[in-house]
């Protein structure tokens, strides 16, 4: 009797914990971590790692897809911040989360077909075995997550949306992943570490 | 007699502008009837995210563009109409207001939803989403079921038996 009670109280716990963590939403990267590298194809077929980026002091990831309006309100942008901050040591890396066979309009060749029309300049990575997102935390696309490299590795700044209209970019107001890459730019504090944002939740 | 003239010229404007607002107005009417949407920014939709009475109210964000809340929808309108004594379901579409006439107003005849649908078009979505629910990361399908004691919220997308099980919880 007395080991079945134990066992319920033991099994109590663990349910209890388990699904405080859920509640928690303890899923993923808070801001301090260290963020995963990863081994990702690219549009032109060659794989990309961080590490590959020996000069970067940083990057912006973007978790990104084609099929998203919200993601597709953002393309524009995102090549922006990649043209503005790329050469200032911080480059956009996307990466496309989403399963290809629920989604056949985030494959391969139609990633290839985007990013050619829209003229990306930066690499779009698919993630293939959906092993990166998750470990990232990401959600939705798009879903950013600003890291800054340092010894212990890169360790994660800002996680959430580009800035504060999707709908208009000309009536953006707060640019929240520019902010916070000037900060680490100029060594200041990141005023608005997590912001949140309306997108389309990652297809498994 | 100068401004004799001014005050005409003020007259005659004013009384244009008071023309064509009416025109706008009649307008719009005459498009409505085929099916009349409401737009809401966040503050206007808090009205529908909490109660008084002792209904139930299942709201669901959603939009014809994203596949798995289309996919579910259906399970929220079977649940409307079959709980239709003490549950409400809120449909709440995020699509693009650019959208409105060529997507969403077809979706809701095409497929003859039941459900009140309402549009929210609010583009600080970061000052409103925690406010919605604090763990909502803001991936849509989202859920949230209320009543005047409790509230429960969900990111997910639900099946039928699985709405009808959290909704049951939240029925005395």
């Amino acid at each position: 009797m007395k080991n079945t009670l134990k066992t319920f109280f033991a099994l109590l716990t663990i349910v209890a914990l388990s699904s405080f963590t859920y509640l928690g939403g303890g899923h993923g990267y808070h801001i301090g971590d260290v963020a995963t590298d990863f081994e990702l194809e690219n549009i032109d077929g060659k794989t990309v790692s961080l590490s590959d980026y020996k000069s970067a002091k940083g990057f912006i990831v973007v978790f990104t897809c084609n099929t998203c309006p919200y993601a597709v309100a953002y393309e524009d942008r995102i090549e922006a911040l990649n043209k503005k901050y790329a050469e200032l040591g911080y480059p956009v890396i996307a990466v496309m989360p989403n399963n290809t066979e629920v989604k056949p309009g985030d494959s391969m060749k139609a990633m290839k077909a985007r990013a050619k029309a829209k003229g990306f300049t930066f690499p779009y990575l698919m993630d293939e075995d959906q092993k990166i997102y998750p470990q990232y935390g990401a959600t939705k696309t798009p879903h950013i997550y600003l890291l800054q490299k340092t010894n212990k590795g890169n360790i994660v700044k800002y996680i959430g949306a580009i800035d504060d209209n999707y709908q208009d970019a000309s009536a953006v107001t707060k640019k929240y992943v520019e902010d916070a890459v000037d900060a680490l730019l100029s060594g200041k504090e990141i005023e608005e570490k997590q912001t949140r944002a309306i997108g389309c939740s990652i297809k498994v | 007699m100068k401004y004799t003239w001014i005050i005409g010229l003020m007259l005659l404007i004013s009384c244009k502008d008071a023309t064509e607002k009416e025109k706008v107005a009649e307008v719009k009417q005459t498009e409505g009837t085929e099916v009349i949407l409401e737009i809401f920014d966040f503050d206007g939709l808090q009205k529908f995210l909490r109660t008084t009475d002792d209904k139930t109210y299942v709201v669901n964000f959603w939009a014809t563009w994203c596949a798995p809340c289309i996919k579910e929808l259906p399970y929220f309108e079977k649940l409307n109409k079959e709980y239709s004594d003490n549950v409400e379901v809120i449909l709440v579409s995020l699509d693009f207001p650019s959208k409105y006439e060529t997507k969403l107003k077809p979706y809701i005849k095409n497929k003859n939803l039941q459900s009140k649908v309402i549009a929210l078009n609010d583009v600080d979505s970061n000052s409103w989403i925690p406010k919605v629910d604090e763990s909502w990361t803001g991936a849509i399908p989202a859920t949230v079921i209320f009543n005047k004691d409790k509230r429960k919220f969900y990111e997910k997308s639900f099946n039928y038996d699985e709405l009808e099980t959290e909704v049951k919880r939240f029925l005395k």
